[in-house]
């Protein structure tokens, strides 16, 4: 490895060394502490330990007990439990001790204190709340010691619920003039990041402030911040790409000052760090890319220039996610390190051509992967290269031999271990095969051939997998070959039956091989035997496929129609709604079996039971059988009831026919109804599905000239030129921009072997329809078109209607490019390029702009809300930010039907502006404008009003609406500002209103969910009523109906997202279970109610 | 309040899984006895020793030449050999071991850095002298590591609480 590290081993001094001065511990010998470290240093057993610790632990409890011992003693009993705890030995009884060291000790003890508390606790232990009031004092204290302590534990574990309690106090550390305070600060902030985001979203820019510390230190403390938010959103924080460059290169050339150095290397760990942030921006984005070559290339050198493959080689891994070329300035380090000793090293190094592999250097590298493989004795390493090896020979495959050969040893080597999609994609590859009807016989005709003869060896030596694979292709396509009897391919399939170690499902999978291949006459008997066989079989399966098998055989027009030959799988159609089953269903429903529940549904009921089963019966069988209605209605929260119960009920409500259903109006509700609902928009999610028909063209052709220009090695007496050889045909390709791969993806190069499914380039307009109708109606199942048809009032509905064929127009005329999305979300396409506000970002880059928006003109902007919201309600008018020339400040107005955003630009500069551009677009959202936005000239101290729609795309606890303006000064320099808004989720959640048989409808097709339990409002009211009335106001819930101790609410997001909300009080709390169509609608909306709950 | 006994509420908020990180650092002797330990992630006590046992069995059985990166059921281990003390670091899968393997060579080296400077209390001259000072170890590790992530690496600011505190102490 490094001379460095080497130097610093034997540098060392043996301080570490077992040959212990005899006096060394004589400090605390006689000590307690010291008696138990020579106790454990002296044991001999397991038994010896536990009777030492136990006896240690009954003298702790007696001693942390006493009210007179000292918090000096103290720090050293928890010391003691410490090593207890180590030993796997539980000593919570002095937990609730440590917490008092820290609240009551001085300095070490209190330290020693925060400690043992990190240590004993996790972060949800509920004694960790007993802390918050030590942190909070100790974060105020005067002594820097003390609240770095509290900085610390903060940053290592704090209750989330509390964060709020002291989060002013730690922002407010973040101006504090001793750095190592600052940075403990912004580490404490990432903790409050890493456990609620939500909490600290107001502070970004602060973080910003710590990138930009003067301190390194503290500038590194906010790269974790930064690693985290741009692994989540890598786009948010693309202008930052040159201020990490620029740090990089300050580190790499050394400006920082000398201790944070690690030998001769400047701060590795920050470079390693910086590396990682600029991966992640630079990822599929060439700009981006393109401005930090320079420096990676420069710490590569770097990193050479040290010595020190091993940083290099990482790193190159890196850079070369990015541009391959840079690859080939260090090709002879790379080839040295696929020679190491160390398998790691090697495997890293496999890695890293792994990601430069080309058409032209697919054969070498996959050689050096085979190579490895059978060396390997490790199964992860294994299934990964395995995986890799399969994706690089699917994408590059010089020719079908190569393919197919390198395939078969993928299946010998991978063996059953493999993820199970090498072996599907490859089958599915095969039958799809090339457009080229002669190519496509070839290449199956050649995996014919390669695999008679594996069965005729030793076909017991191979894996399961690979059987099936085998097995799969002799039964499709060993008709191709023509000298090959299929007598004697069932013959051989016959073998693999009889073998002792064959799987049932490689068997089921045989047995279907035959079924296609038995013809009857000859090979009769051999087919008769085995079905006979099997036809008894315990596993079903099996006996199924060997009645196919008998019956198919004996009826060759059936067979020709059941197993049509050379069918191509896109021609098949799949009722994936499984809509033949309805009427047996609805038959067995009738007959009173329980309606089906998806698995996480009976995971849920099976976590509801065990909880119930805590509860003493005497509460629990009240609640749930008290009365006919709740069983009847079958919530989903006591679906568990044995299935007798339900059935009964069901049985009940048929049988008690129409009168009984008027009763209560909400029987059935899980009933067969919510299937027919459901079936339609399954089906059409189906048609969408079909992929469209895509030509790859001139995707044959040069693959053999390649391969055979391919340099093979020869054997060459000098090591030197065999390694320079090897670099050549490993490198080769990378030079010539044409064929470059960057980590397979965007790769121009035609290639060989293309999935038709994957509709990428030809395909194009029709994914691009398939996307916009989703974005519009958001998923658009047809459940939500038939709600918002029945439950929004005609006007909205024809409004709809109205929107959806502007977008098919729009569709047409757009004519499938990859804008038509873009312009739709903004119907006034006037002036709105997205590559204005991609120009601006280097104005962002400067922390500066969003630092003082307080200062604003006094205008009176609520005169200035357009005349047809100035009636309703809105938000605070809150100011967004501000330069010389403009004041930016908006609100929003709730409407019924939808959220209008309004910004307010005032002109508070003394000369007119030009050229004044608005624009506001959202992750989360759709952002439409309503009126044209505003734009042009701008006089003098004027106010100019954009009104926007919003609704939500993506859900979110908040969501944000970003915003530029652009514009011109008198004197032609054009500036912009950026802004951004915050809503919360709250305001575009409506009530909606269903009864409750079509609320018991929706929740079975409601796929995304969420549990919680929120507090009982305990006023004098009945609670569950006083809850819910509590949501309903805050929230703008519609509360169904409530029966007995559970209510049913409901709810849409705009403009109809409908979210189904069913409490139940149970043992003090309520249980809440939300469900809806959209993923993560449940979760933010929990978040509100448990939010407005707390509010009151 | 909230009743967290079955789902973190937080799910769709909380950032994507945190991957790249430090599980658990350890100091064993030869015998394969903990010294210290600290975890990054939770794990329960009952199954610490067991995890501890077989991490050091595996460590302890590979020759001196063999790389100090072995995999471990899902993750990756990390050690390396001072005398007759080893340090153990568990990662997961993409951390950077030849990061953390540095990264144990440094924290050694602050270790030195303390015991040696302020040796006429201490010195740290055996396991032992870990074993009598393991609180104080702690701290500079905490100094170091904080969730699993490397927060600090510059020597003289990973000791300067732990010398602050000392000379509180003193005085």
């Amino acid at each position: 490895m490094s001379d460095v590290v080497e130097k610093t081993l034997t540098a060392l001094p043996s301080l570490l060394s077992l040959d212990s001065h005899p006096g060394s511990a004589k400090l605390s010998s006689t000590s307690k502490l010291g008696n138990l470290i020579r106790g454990i240093t002296e044991l001999t057993s397991k038994h010896e330990e536990e009777k030492l610790i136990q006896h240690e632990l009954l003298a702790i409890k007696e001693q942390v007990s006493s009210p007179n011992t000292t918090m000096r003693q103290m720090k050293e009993l928890m010391v003691r439990s410490i090593y207890c705890e180590m030993l796997g030995y539980e000593a919570s009884f002095s937990y609730i001790h440590a917490i008092k060291l820290a609240q009551q000790g001085t300095v070490l003890e209190k330290r020693v204190g925060y400690l043992a508390v990190s240590l004993f606790l996790n972060e949800s232990h509920e004694l960790l709340l007993l802390l918050v009031n030590t942190v909070l004092k100790d974060l105020q204290s005067t002594n820097l010691i003390e609240v770095c302590m509290a900085l610390t534990v903060v940053s290592q574990m704090f209750p989330k619920d509390m964060i709020p309690a002291i989060l002013p106090l730690v922002e407010e550390k973040l101006n504090h003039p001793k750095e190592i305070i600052r940075r403990k600060a912004v580490l404490a902030l990432y903790k409050f990041y890493l456990i609620a985001p939500n909490q600290v979203q107001h502070i970004h820019n602060k973080f910003r402030k710590a990138l930009c510390d003067k301190d390194p230190g503290v500038m590194t403390a906010s790269l974790h911040i930064y690693l985290q938010m741009i692994q989540e959103n890598p786009d948010a924080y693309k202008d930052l790409t040159p201020s990490f460059v620029t740090i990089l290169k300050q580190v790499v050339g050394g400006k920082l000052p000398m201790d944070f150095n690690y030998h001769t290397v400047p701060a590795p760990w920050l470079q390693i760090q910086l590396l990682r942030i600029l991966a992640l921006l630079g990822k599929n984005d060439q700009s981006t890319s393109e401005v930090m070559y320079e420096v990676l290339d420069e710490s590569l050198r770097r990193a050479e220039m040290n010595h020190n493959i091993t940083y290099g080689l990482k790193a190159l891994t890196y850079v070369v996610q990015q541009d391959p070329k840079l690859a080939l300035q260090h090709q002879m380090t790379i080839i040295e390190c696929l020679d190491h000793p160390d398998l790691i090293i090697k495997r890293e190094t496999l890695e890293l051509l792994f990601r430069i592999t080309n058409a032209q250097n697919v054969t070498v590298i996959v050689e050096k992967m085979l190579e490895f493989l059978c060396i390997s004795e490790d199964d992860h390493t294994t299934i990964d290269l395995v995986g890799k090896v399969a994706e690089l020979a699917e994408k590059y495959a010089p020719d079908n031999e190569w393919f197919i050969e390198t395939m078969n040893t993928v299946f010998s080597l991978g063996g059953d271990m493999m993820q199970p999609d090498i072996p599907n994609s490859f089958l599915k590859l095969l039958s799809e095969g090339f457009d080229s009807v002669e190519e496509d016989r070839k290449l199956k005709l050649f995996a014919v051939n390669s695999y008679v003869p594996l069965l005729r060896g030793e076909p017991g030596k191979l894996p399961q997998r690979f059987l099936q694979v085998i097995s799969w292709v002799l039964g499709e396509y060993s008709h191709l070959r023509e000298d090959l009897e299929p007598a004697e391919v069932l013959s051989l399939l016959a073998k693999l039956l009889d073998m002792k170690n064959s799987s049932s499902e490689t068997k089921s999978w045989v047995l279907m091989a035959m079924t296609k291949l038995c013809k009857g006459g000859t090979d009769a008997s051999v087919t008769q035997e085995v079905s006979e066989t099997y036809s008894s079989s315990l596993d079903t399966v099996l006996r199924q496929r060997a009645h196919e098998l008998q019956y198919l055989s004996q009826d060759p027009e059936l067979r020709a129609r059941v197993l049509p030959r050379g069918a191509n799988p896109e021609t098949l159609e799949v009722d994936s709604s499984l809509s033949f089953l309805d009427r047996f269903v609805s038959e067995a429903l009738a007959a009173g079996a329980a309606p089906y529940k998806p698995p996480h549904q009976r995971q849920e009921e099976l976590d509801q039971s065990k909880a119930l089963s805590l509860e003493p019966y005497g509460l629990s069988l009240p609640i749930s059988m008290s009365s006919c209605s709740i069983t009847d209605r079958q919530s989903p929260t006591l679906l568990s009831m044995s299935s007798g119960l339900s059935g009964d009920s069901a049985d009940l409500s048929h049988k008690g026919g129409s009168s009984a259903l008027k009763l209560d109006g909400v029987k059935r509700v899980w009933g067969r109804e919510g299937y027919l609902a459901q079936r339609e928009p399954v089906e059409e999610a189906a048609q969408v599905e079909v992929p469209s028909p895509i030509q790859s063209p001139g995707r044959q052709g040069e693959g053999d000239s390649l391969h055979s220009q391919t340099p093979t090695q020869t054997p060459t007496p000098e090591p030197e030129q065999e390694k320079q050889q090897l670099a050549s045909s490993l490198f080769v390709g990378l030079a010539s921009q044409s064929s470059v791969s960057l980590m397979g993806k965007s790769e121009p190069t035609p290639q060989r072997f293309r999935r038709k499914a994957k509709g990428q380039g030809p395909g194009s307009s029709f994914n691009a329809s398939e996307q916009i109708s989703s974005s519009l109606i958001s998923p658009p199942s047809a459940v939500d078109n038939l709600l918002c048809n029945n439950l929004l009032d005609s006007n909205n509905a024809s409004e709809l209607a109205e929107q959806t064929s502007q977008l098919s127009q729009r569709l047409t005329t757009a004519n499938g490019t990859c804008h038509t999305e873009a312009e739709l979300t903004e119907p006034d396409t006037k002036g709105c390029n997205p590559a204005l506000r991609r120009d601006n970002c280097v104005v962002a880059a400067d922390p500066g702009p969003h630092d003082d928006p307080g200062r604003l003109t006094e205008v009176c902007l609520d005169s200035y809300l357009p005349a047809e919201l100035s009636g309703l309600s809105h938000s605070e008018i809150a100011p967004l930010c501000a330069n010389q020339s403009l004041n930016l400040s908006a609100c929003h107005v709730q409407k019924e039907d939808s959220l209008i955003l309004v910004v307010f630009i005032i002109n508070s500069s003394e000369s007119a502006i030009q050229q004044m551009l608005l624009q506001v677009d959202s992750e989360e959202l759709e952002v439409s404008c309503l009126c044209d936005s505003p734009a042009g000239e701008m006089t003098s101290h004027s106010v100019a009003v954009g009104q926007y729609s919003l609704t939500v795309k993506r859900p979110a606890v908040h969501v944000e609406v970003v915003g530029t303006v652009s514009y011109q000064l008198p004197a032609g320099t054009s500036q912009s500002l950026q802004f951004s808004y915050k809503v919360p989720l709250t305001s575009f959640i409506r009530p909606f209103v269903v009864s409750t048989e079509e609320y018991g409808t929706m929740w079975l097709s409601f796929s995304h969910d969420t549990k919680q339990n929120l507090t009982l409002i305990n006023d004098n009211q009945e609670p569950l009523t006083a809850t819910l009335n509590a949501l309903k106001k805050k929230l703008q819930l519609h509360v169904v109906e409530v029966i007995g101790m559970e209510g049913i609410v409901a709810c849409r997001l705009l403009q109809d997202l409908p979210c189904l909300m069913h409490c139940r009080v149970n043992a003090g709390w309520l249980a809440v279970w939300l469900r809806s169509p959209v993923p993560d609608l449940p979760d933010c909306l929990i978040y509100h109610c448990q939010r407005a709950l707390q509010s009151l | 309040m909230v009743c967290t006994d079955n789902i973190d509420f937080t799910i769709p908020l909380q950032p994507a899984a945190d991957r790249r990180m430090i599980k658990f650092v350890l100091m064993v002797n030869r015998q394969g006895q903990t010294r210290l330990s600290r975890y990054y992630h939770s794990v329960e006590l009952s199954r610490r020793a067991a995890l501890e046992a077989d991490v050091v069995r595996y460590c302890l059985s590979r020759k001196k030449d063999q790389c100090s990166f072995v995999e471990y059921k899902d993750f990756k281990v990390v050690y390396r050999q001072y005398a007759a003390l080893y340090i153990v670091v568990g990662i997961t899968d993409s951390e950077n071991e030849l990061s953390i393997y540095e990264l144990v060579h440094n924290f050694v080296e602050v270790l030195d850095k303390y015991f040696s400077r302020v040796s006429v209390y201490f010195s740290l001259q055996s396991e032992l002298d870990i074993m009598f000072n393991l609180d104080r170890v702690h701290i500079i590790l905490d100094e170091m590591i904080q969730n699993g992530h490397i927060v600090e690496t510059n020597k003289s600011r990973i000791l300067a609480p732990l010398t602050a505190i000392d000379k509180m102490v003193e005085s």
